[in-house]
């Protein structure tokens, strides 16, 4: 079948509202600009970009679906798949990748069971390669959600994995 | 108070050169008369599209202080640089980014249909490129040819950008752009769409540009060849004012060239039964579009009217401003009336079956592809056009079939649709369809005549022209856009209740049809589209009859078979409606 990316029915309504909002309050005469804010916005109310959202965004920015789609593929902060719970980010740039990165990522993905970009079954965790985060003095670093783990070990990440499932568990629980 | 008056002084290969601050290292060269090669870079900037991405770094030099190299298309001269084209630094330098581009590259140029016309390949000739010595992985992206009208092929594509350039500055359409990023970009649609689902319009303003064949027209030249000389169908063909002054620029003749007579005769060599001009119908379509002008005037209708035959504008308005669609003349294009009237007045008058009449037609457009399979466009079920080849496919069938074009007679269109008027023959360039119809609705609204009907006030290259006509009591308010960006505007104006024209000539492409996207390649000299634009006016002042209801074969149509302008039948045959249709 193929796709409708003009069809947002299937969006939240409550969510697209608030990112109207969001919208109404920008400067629409700059709104190559306001591009990059609306999708950070969009994608934490929505957790992801899905193509009909892109599109909503584009309209209501009046800027071709394109260029958004775009931004959107070229940033690896973006995302255009359903995320998990937790967005582990593992830092490629060059001095992390010297100090080993590369293994660390191997072990997360062996841990959570995916590939990169893709959403672990149990919808806990997407693990993203991404570029150079700024923070090298860390290397090598990487990011959970919002929090920063710096000089990390494939070893480390056992105890890193876990405590996340258990906290996941108890908010269940709770 | 000129804010930029400073110079600087640098040197290109010794010869010092004195240029305003601001001006790159290619501009400067060309002062010196140092030749650089380029690739990505397009410098357009009289239709208003400058492409300096600096992507493909085919241009660089050396700086002499500096040791290094820097693109030239993109480096400003300072003050006392010192710049070397000729090193074996700056040689190999370039050969490199060339070789690179190749190694991923289909090099499949034999049967590329851009062979022997790709700027690609004329830059590796030129850089005595005879071994690439880089292998790696290839691009492998599907093919799109959904839009009936412009074939994709990403994998030739070599990420200039001058296709979004175009697509983004001029047309301010913006249907493609680089998606993902490092080896994995690619130039394409939202979402990878196809691009018939998208809001391209079908300008062909990008194939004009594209150095290789990432981006041409889809070829319908072998369904045009199985229909020749096939017993079982009557195929015919019409041709656009525009192909006329452009086409002999594929046999070696001057830019502006009019080969009408030798292009009849082609079209004869090549197999068809009858030749048509779609010059007819461009007369035919002022008859019906003076008149529906002077009913709006009259009536008291929506104003300002828009003129409707170029297909490229008609997606434009029905994507990007559906609210505004009651504006636009209901009248079919030139192409869609000839066509309607093969299968219909002709086959009449000539005593065979409709159903068996194949209509081509050759444009300067790849746009005309989509519009002949617009499903508003047929009678009975059948198309009103079946085929549309462009100015640059016919020439590939002519050079196909051995014809030698610069030594063919001259001949002369069949009568029946192929009287024209010079009103008709102004249609391919911009601000012509307005002072055609102007021309007629002068009359139709006074009664007198037009004595002086070179209106060259409606001419001209820029971009948005206005004037007005006192036509009897009324003044009539004539707009004129070339460029949908240029349109945009008007469109915008009108959306507001800004505007107060009466009638509006739109054109997608930068001086009309002449700079239609089927056209023979200018390879970035805009000089070109001027040449053939004076061409059709030159060919206007020789004909003996200049305003398009003056068409003897015209007036014979309505006596035998329509009626009246914009009767019943007339309207059943000749006008068309639009439909909104989303925007991506």
């Amino acid at each position: 079948m193929k796709e409708t990316v003009t069809d947002i029915k299937d969006l939240d309504k409550e969510l697209l509202g608030k990112l109207d909002e969001h919208i109404a309050t920008l400067d629409l005469t700059r709104k190559e600009e306001s591009l990059i804010p609306t999708l950070y916005k969009a994608q934490e109310l929505f957790g992801y970009l899905p193509h009909n959202l892109q599109w909503h965004i584009a309209r209501q920015l009046d800027l071709p679906s394109a260029h958004v789609n775009g931004v959107v593929t070229f940033y690896s902060f973006f995302s255009e798949e359903p995320m998990g719970k937790y967005t582990i980010s593992v830092c490629m740039g060059t001095a992390c990748f010297v100090k080993g990165a590369d293994k660390v990522l191997d072990k997360i993905l062996k841990l959570t069971g995916t590939q990169p970009n893709e959403m672990s079954e149990d919808g806990l965790f997407t693990v993203k390669d991404v570029r150079c985060i700024g923070a090298c003095g860390l290397a090598p670093v990487l990011t959970i959600n919002e929090k920063v783990y710096g000089n990390v070990t494939p070893d480390d990440m056992d105890e890193i994995i876990e405590s996340y499932r258990k906290g996941a568990a108890d908010d269940k629980d709770s | 108070m000129k804010l930029i008056d400073k110079m600087v002084t640098c040197k290109i290969n010794n010869i010092e050169v004195t240029v305003e601050q601001g001006t790159t290292v290619l501009e400067a060269a060309k002062k010196a008369n140092v030749d650089i090669p380029t690739l990505c870079h397009l410098d357009l900037h009289e239709l208003g599209a400058v492409n300096q991405s600096a992507n493909c770094r085919v241009c660089v030099v050396e700086n002499e202080d500096r040791g290094n190299l820097v693109p030239s298309c993109a480096e400003k001269v300072t003050e006392g640089m010192k710049i070397q084209t000729d090193t074996k630094k700056a040689v190999m330098g370039r050969r490199t980014s060339l070789e690179l581009l190749l190694s991923n590259h289909p090099k499949d140029c034999l049967t590329c249909v851009k062979n022997l016309d790709c700027e690609l390949q004329t830059l590796a000739n030129e850089m005595n490129m005879q071994e690439i010595h880089y292998t790696g992985e290839m691009m492998s992206h599907p093919i799109d040819d959904s839009s009936g009208a412009i074939l994709k092929n990403p994998n030739k594509c070599i990420m200039c950008r001058r296709c979004t350039t175009m697509c983004d500055e001029m047309q301010t359409v913006g249907v493609l752009s680089p998606l993902k990023r490092g080896f994995d970009v690619v130039v394409a649609t939202a979402f990878h769409l196809d691009l018939g689902e998208t809001s391209c319009t079908y300008c062909g303003q990008c194939v004009t540009v594209c150095p290789t064949a990432a981006l041409a027209e889809l070829p319908q030249t072998a369904s045009v060849w199985r229909r020749l000389n096939n017993e079982n169908r009557h195929t015919v063909v019409q041709v656009a004012p525009a192909v006329r002054v452009a086409i002999g620029e594929m046999f070696g003749y001057e830019p502006g060239e009019i080969s009408t007579g030798k292009l009849v005769s082609a079209l004869r060599r090549l197999g068809f039964d009858a030749v048509f001009d779609t010059n007819f119908g461009a007369d035919l379509t002022i008859v019906e579009e003076a008149k529906e002008l002077v009913d709006r005037i009259e009536n008291d209708k929506p104003l300002p009217m828009l003129t409707s035959c170029c297909p490229a504008w008609v997606q434009f308005i029905e994507q990007q401003f559906p609210e505004l669609l009651d504006i636009p003349s209901s009248c079919k294009s030139p192409q869609s009336m000839v066509g309607a009237l093969s299968k219909t007045y002709y086959a009449d008058n000539v005593g065979i079956d409709p159903k068996n009449v194949r209509m081509v037609s050759v444009m300067p457009c790849v746009a005309k592809k989509a519009e002949a399979a617009r499903e508003e466009l047929n009678q009975d079920g059948q198309s009103d056009v079946d085929y549309v080849i462009t100015t640059r496919e016919l020439a590939r069938m002519i050079k196909e079939a051995a014809i030698d074009f610069r030594t063919l007679p001259e001949d002369s269109f069949d009568d029946i649709l192929g009287e024209s008027t010079g009103a008709s023959t102004i249609f391919g360039a911009t601000g012509g369809v307005i002072e055609a119809a102007t021309r007629t609705a002068y009359e139709m609204m006074t009664g007198k005549e037009l004595k002086n009907v070179d209106l060259k006030q409606m001419r001209g290259m820029e971009g948005i022209r206005e004037t007005s006509v006192q036509v009897g009591e009324k003044t009539l308010k004539i707009g004129i856009a070339h460029e949908l960006g240029n349109a945009r505007k008007l469109l915008e104006d009108i959306r507001d209740g800004k505007s107060d024209f009466d009638a509006i000539e739109i054109m997608a492409c930068p001086g009309g049809c002449i700079g239609g996207g089927g056209q023979p390649y200018h390879h970035g000299d805009t000089s070109v589209l001027d040449k053939r634009r004076k061409a059709l006016y030159a060919m206007d002042t020789k004909m003996t009859r200049r305003k398009s209801h003056e068409n003897e074969m015209v007036q014979r149509l309505y006596e035998d078979y329509l009626g009246k302008p914009g009767s019943q039948k007339a309207h059943q045959l000749l006008h068309t409606t639009y439909s909104a249709k989303a925007r991506i």
